[in-house]
């Protein structure tokens, strides 16, 4: 799960890692307020769950409240595009307002889970502001990277690698190990998947601050912390994947027009490829599971049938202990109740798979039956051609 | 031979009494694996379904040899029920629980460095070494005994996968779900290593996906250490970047991850690589009538070792039993007890 920019903040600030003054503001009066408030110079940040705000247009200084004000009222309710929001952008809701400050340096600290190690590794470069990827692409040497063992937990050396390695001296040794320490301590209270400040910088006044901050959350652990499921943003997702949620569906809109139903997300991944391969695109990406109702069949197909791009539909199930009997129940029920007209090419293969391919052709419907993946996709790319 | 699990296999089912744990328990006795007790705390002394329960894994090792664990335990408790059974010495975990927390894995992971064990998944379907011993869930009756390996992220693709070989007349010595998590017990070049140094098994195939580098590794593995013929499939091509599709491990992350790396380093070590799903069993009947590992490059130089041909390993398979032991007397000894949720662990279809 991802959070906005504010939300990290106030975590980061009540884990003690130092943050610039500010208040988030959810109209241009409270932009000028909270500027007000702060006095001086300040900056007006555009809080959306993508990257790149900043080359977009989302953030900006302003000298003066009124022009705070200003900035807001252009900022608020726009859609906003970067490099990871797609082309239509993301609609700007509220606004980060900031104290302005004058940056000595910019840093670069991040947490995330080494998969290889199967720890977390803490990442720091002098490099900050840019892209850590494309600096660890670049310049893999500028990244300081510490591993933590759980068995221990974060201790001083870790802090002081990172520190040293950034080439900190003084004063900012001490400042930048107090903060790597207190952000790990974030990272694993919150289960996080990633925290990154990005950048740290050091200010003309001397300070050592977050000036940006992201966290993202291990959705698995997320039962266990209710404070985190409150800052969940609907508006950040897309209508169907949020639907589709509620009915445990694992469900990732593209933009093809081949839908298709899979149990199993190796399989569902699959689907996509081999659709791509037989000259059409995919539309989604959606795993129904091992164990689907019936109703949960049902509910998935509306899902996959309300996004409008979707010409036909390709359901592919090997059915081990989810039985072909109970899925084709389902999609004829769904069929039926949903009054769906579009071409529908089923592959089933497993348990019972003979009585469901019975009850499909008794059914009435205009199924098209498949005979293992390459015949269902060519068959489902042609009749979305054909539609 | 196979690995891992065989006729030496003595199965203790952790969360025996859920439903999940119940059903696949008994399938997997159903097919003929040694299924000896089942640990459900609190409930010790019961009787279910034939199987005795304890109410923990050391009192089953200790009284019935239990030598193998099946975990179907919900996520917040699966990371525990894996450090007991690496406690009570236990020497290979499975574990199905899907939805575990990534920093409780890292712990689990972490402690059980160094041990005597080996921890498969979590978030897999297990394995099975057809006509010996099933721990797991997938269908047992797609496998045939014989000579491939399979090794994979993923469940039921896993299920196609073999499908598909079944249906050519190759059957499998051993096929491993590794599972679709970020943090896992049994990596790709662990299950390698084993498939390599197997005298029963004559080819591997492989199933990767988006995510991670563990397939770069496996495939530096390969080209390092392996000699017997590897095809190799990537699922995931058509994923967008920073999209989590499905496992939590499958996800493109900064560029890095993506199928195309993958499949690249892997036909570098010499796997034939096939781009369509539909082309795995087709690739590893051509591999194995060849009897190279690079039938997809040519330039590969590398003299295989001598291994007997489809046909032979067939023949000589398939007059082996496969899943054909009676189950043992079902008594209902014990009731069932109290319907037991086990949300997360899932019945991969």
């Amino acid at each position: 799960m991802k959070i906005h920019e504010f939300q990290a903040k106030a975590i980061l600030a009540e884990a003690g890692v130092p943050i610039p003054r500010g208040r988030v503001a959810a109209s241009p009066a409270e932009a000028r307020a909270v500027a007000q408030e702060l006095g001086g110079p300040v900056v007006v940040k555009a809080q959306i769950h993508a990257g790149g705000r900043g080359k977009g247009g989302g953030v900006k200084l302003a000298q003066t409240p009124d022009e705070a004000e200003q900035v807001a009222s252009r900022i608020l309710g726009m859609m906003l595009r970067t490099h990871q929001t797609g082309p239509e952008g993301q609609r700007v809701k509220r606004v980060l307002v900031e104290e302005a400050m004058g940056i000595r340096r910019e840093l670069y600290l991040g947490i995330v889970i080494d998969r290889a190690a199967g720890l977390p590794v803490l990442m720091a470069s002098a490099a900050g502001g840019m892209d850590i990827e494309e600096v660890a692409r670049t310049r893999p040497d500028a990244i300081v990277k510490a591993h933590v063992d759980p068995a221990t937990g974060i201790r001083g050396f870790h802090a002081r690698k990172l520190a040293f390695g950034l080439g900190l001296q003084g004063d900012h040794v001490k400042a930048a190990a107090d903060l790597v320490t207190r952000l790990y301590a974030a990272f694993e209270g919150k289960d996080c998947s990633l925290a990154e400040v990005n950048p740290l910088v050091v200010a003309e006044d001397g300070r050592l601050l977050a000036l940006d901050a992201k966290m993202n959350f291990d959705d698995n652990a997320l039962f266990r912390h209710a404070e985190l499921q409150a800052l969940r943003d609907l508006d950040e997702e897309s209508p169907l994947e949020v639907e589709a949620s509620k009915y445990s569906l694992n469900y990732i809109k593209l933009d093809g027009n081949v839908g298709c139903m899979v149990n199993g997300a190796g399989l569902a991944m699959a689907t996509m490829d081999i659709i791509k391969l037989a000259g059409g695109q995919p539309a989604n990406f959606l795993d129904v599971g091992g164990g689907a109702s019936a109703e949960q069949i049902e509910n998935a197909f509306r899902i996959l049938i309300s996004d409008p791009l979707v010409k036909a539909v390709l359901i592919n199930i090997f059915g081990g202990i989810l039985r072909c009997d109970r899925l084709a129940e389902g999609v004829i029920k769904a069929v039926r109740n949903l009054h769906v007209t579009l071409p529908i090419v089923i592959r089933m293969e497993g348990t019972n798979v003979e009585l469901g391919q019975q009850m499909l052709r008794e059914s009435g419907l205009n199924f098209i039956a498949a005979q293992g993946m390459r015949d269902a996709a060519a068959k489902a790319v042609r009749a979305a051609r054909a539609a | 031979m196979s690995i891992l699990v065989d006729r030496t296999t003595r199965l203790v089912v952790q969360g025996l009494t859920g439903r999940e744990g119940t059903f696949h328990a008994l399938a997997c006795r159903d097919y003929g694996t040694r299924v000896v007790a089942g640990v459900t705390p609190g409930k010790g002394g019961l009787v279910h379904e034939g199987i005795p329960v304890f109410d923990t894994v050391a009192a089953a090792v200790a009284k019935e040899g239990a030598n193998t664990s099946l975990i179907f335990v919900p996520p917040a408790a699966a990371a525990d029920a894996i450090l007991e059974a690496a406690d009570a010495g236990i020497g290979v975990i499975v574990c199905v629980t899907e939805g575990i927390p990534t920093l409780d894995m890292v712990r689990a992971h972490r402690a059980l460095q160094g041990r005597p064990c080996r921890l498969i998944g979590p978030n897999c379907p297990g394995l099975i070494s057809p006509g010996k011993a099933k721990v797991g869930i997938m269908p047992a009756r797609i496998h045939r005994p014989g000579r491939v390996g399979v090794v994979s992220r993923s469940g039921t693709l896993t299920y196609e996968a073999v499908g598909q070989l079944t249906e050519r007349g190759i059957g499998q010595s051993t096929c491993l779900g590794i599972g679709g998590d970020p943090i896992i017990g049994t990596t790709f070049v662990d299950a390698l290593r084993l498939f390599a140094a197997d005298a029963e098994t004559d080819a591997i195939l492989m199933i990767g996906e988006i995510g991670g580098a563990a397939e770069e590794e496996a495939a530096a593995f390969v080209k390092a250490h392996v000699t017997k013929p590897v095809v190799g499939f990537i699922c995931g091509q058509t994923a967008p970047p920073g999209r989590r599709m499905g496992h939590a491990g499958a996800i493109i992350s900064g560029g890095s991850g993506t199928a195309t790396e993958k499949m690249g380093a892997m036909r570098q070590a010499g796997i034939a690589v096939v781009k369509s799903p539909a082309e795995m069993g087709e690739a590893v009947a051509r591999l194995l009538a060849v009897g190279t590992r690079a039938v997809a490059s040519p330039a590969n130089t590398r003299i295989p070792k001598k291994r007997p041909t489809v046909k032979a390993s067939v023949s000589r398979e398939t007059s082996s039993r496969m899943g054909t032991r009676p189950a043992r007397g079902a008594a209902k000894a014990g009731a069932p007890g109290k319907k037991q949720t086990s949300r997360g662990t899932k019945r991969r279809g």
